[in-house]
């Protein structure tokens, strides 16, 4: 302190000297914490990329090589070529593009008739559409097997299409985001002549583009790497989708570690990216709704 | 008066064509794909269904056959097993993550990422890494404890009374980055006057932890219980890649159970009452939760 007050101009550069070292010892201590536990969050992302340039035989190498000698880009060269991975890549990107697009156009829509429309089933309806979040995947997925066998769409995509575009959380989402659009707003594009579907289309969508954001990346993840949906309805190997394919290299090539590694490393690469990209959105929506991708 | 009431009629009833017009797409999927399965799968669990020939009613003879199942009770337990291991910890160590990225703190971008990274990645990608990782023999995490003189390292994925434990060591490393944004942002909402009024009191910084962020970090803390315990329940992409259900059957749970009966066995009423057992599962433990939280939430 009496540094502080001692050097005028120092101290208006610099933070107090005692209550700085105090802060310093903890501070350190925190950075120690928090630096172990990302370093254990990203070493297995870490060996798994280093492991997928390794020779097979280095992979379980002791003490770890995290840079291998040479770098065996061929372990990408094969997985791409011994499986037809880029045909799975098509219909991942296929699959969860179509998805997210239609979860947008009906999540949206329902959202402004639960938000913004008064209709005495209004509250009651929604209760219902947040009473069925609380139910497991299991409790509808074999009914909804049965529908699409019999609408012939069992070794399809549009199975997976269509169960993905319709969700409870998209509904929730919009409507706790239109909420916060104010009512006047609505009333002023009313006056100046525009019906609900151009109120819809040219005062509260383009407002709402974070919410649109949060929800395209959420639809788009979730598709990515879902499991147990392609597992069910895809049998054709032509049809699978990335999180399937890797399977080939857990099943068929089970003793070639390095190819696996490869595998999964394309397999995430996209997902990475696309959350690097829009990171802020993703935990706003987080944050915000509790959704679980 | 009476033109006044026949108009807010009309009002309502043009509302209510606006709004079924414009939840009409939503509805249509929400009933096929939604509520009428969860209806349907309630009618086929009174069913000796295989997906073929007639549909035949048994009653409650599915229940019971479950009450004398060992597999499905080894799986009972399991899944509860699970959950009590792995939410606990969960909540626990984001919490602890969350306070320190909380504030004071540079870099909080990298490490939330860092953090937050197993997350956005496929489960089975990270399944895979992690099956090599935890290999008894020549895993770098046997390979460490064999280094510090540690010579029967247990056999984690292959050993029957670490399998599940292992699973959910990977389950808490792929889902704590979740839970830590949940509390990342009910921190944020903590006003700093609570802080200051307290420590105008004296207090110190582990008073302000007891007497001000716990209380008011509490609605966020019941909240991630609740999907917590729905989320583990859940766990399946991670127990078909790491261990398949085994070894024997130490890593069968209820999600895994229903998968197979179904989808293998086809027996659909059978796997349709599991599906059911499971739901109640997950009400009791929420209910429990909703009726503990008068004691410890404040709102």
């Amino acid at each position: 302190m009496n540094i502080a007050t001692g050097t005028k101009t120092e101290a208006s550069v610099y933070t107090p000297a005692p209550k700085a070292r105090k802060i310093s010892i903890n501070q350190v201590l925190k950075y120690i914490a928090i630096i172990f536990v990302s370093l254990m969050m990203v070493l297995p992302f870490v060996w798994m990329l280093s492991a997928s340039l390794k020779a097979e035989s280095e992979i379980f190498g002791f003490p770890i090589k995290w840079i291998p000698e040479t770098l065996h880009w061929s372990n990408y060269k094969d997985v791409w070529t011994k499986v037809p991975f880029h045909i799975y890549y098509l219909n991942t990107l296929k699959i969860a593009v179509i998805t997210t697009v239609l979860v947008i156009i009906n999540s949206s829509l329902a959202g402004y008739a639960f938000a913004k429309i008064k209709f005495p089933e209004s509250n009651r309806l929604f209760f219902i559409y947040i009473a069925t979040m609380m139910i497991p995947y299991q409790v509808m997925m074999i009914p909804q097997f049965m529908l699409m066998k019999e609408l012939g769409l069992v070794n399809s995509h549009w199975a997976l299409i269509l169960l993905g575009a319709f969700n409870p959380f998209g509904v929730f989402l919009f409507r706790q985001f239109f909420l916060s659009i104010p009512d006047e707003l609505l009333e002023a594009a009313r006056i100046d002549g525009l019906n609900e579907f151009g109120i819809y289309w040219r005062i509260i969508l383009p407002l709402s583009k974070p919410a649109i954001a949060t929800l395209v990346i959420f639809s788009f993840m979730h598709s990515w790497n879902d499991f147990l949906g392609p597992l069910i309805y895809l049998t054709s190997d032509h049809l699978y989708t990335l999180q399937l394919g890797i399977q080939h290299f857990i099943t068929e090539y089970n003793t070639e570690y390095a190819l696996l590694m490869a595998a999964a490393v394309s397999a995430i690469v996209p997902t990475i990216i696309v959350y690097f990209l829009a990171q802020d959105h993703f935990i706003k929506g987080v944050a915000s709704t509790g959704i679980k991708g | 008066m009476k033109s006044g009431r026949k108009s807010t009629s009309t009002v309502i009833r043009r509302n209510r064509l606006v709004a079924y017009t414009f939840l009409l797409p939503n509805i249509i999927g929400f009933l096929l794909f939604i509520l009428i399965p969860v209806i349907a799968s309630f009618i086929m669990s009174f069913t000796s269904w295989n997906g073929f020939g007639v549909i035949e009613f048994v009653g409650l003879e599915n229940y019971k056959n479950l009450i004398h199942d060992t597999n499905f009770r080894i799986s009972f337990i399991n899944s509860i097993l699970f959950t009590l291991i792995s939410v606990p910890i969960t909540l626990f160590l984001s919490i602890l993550i969350a306070i320190a990225l909380n504030r004071g703190i540079r870099f909080v971008k990298v490490f939330r990422t860092a953090v937050f990274l197993p997350y956005v990645t496929a489960t089975i990608a990270v399944a895979a890494v992690w099956q090599l990782i935890f290999n008894p023999s020549m895993g770098p995490i046997n390979g460490t404890l064999m280094k510090f003189g540690i010579d029967n390292p247990p056999g984690w994925l292959s050993s029957p009374s670490w399998a599940l434990l292992s699973v959910s060591v990977v389950y808490i490393w792929h889902s704590v980055g979740y839970y830590m944004i949940l509390f990342l942002a009910g921190l944020q909402n903590i006003p700093d006057h609570l802080y200051e009024a307290a420590e105008l009191d004296g207090a110190g910084p582990i008073a302000k932890f007891f007497n001000v962020t716990l209380p008011m970090l509490s609605p966020v803390i019941f909240f991630t219980m609740i999907i917590g315990v729905i989320n583990s329940f859940k766990v399946f992409d991670l127990i078909y890649v790491l261990t398949g259900g085994g070894p024997g059957r130490s890593t069968h749970v209820l999600v895994y159970d229903i998968y197979n009966t179904a989808f293998k066995q086809f027996e659909y009423g059978y796997a349709s009452s599991m599906a059911y057992v499971l739901f109640l599962l997950i009400l009791i433990f929420s209910f429990i939760q909703f009726r503990g939280q008068k004691k410890w939430v404040n709102y």
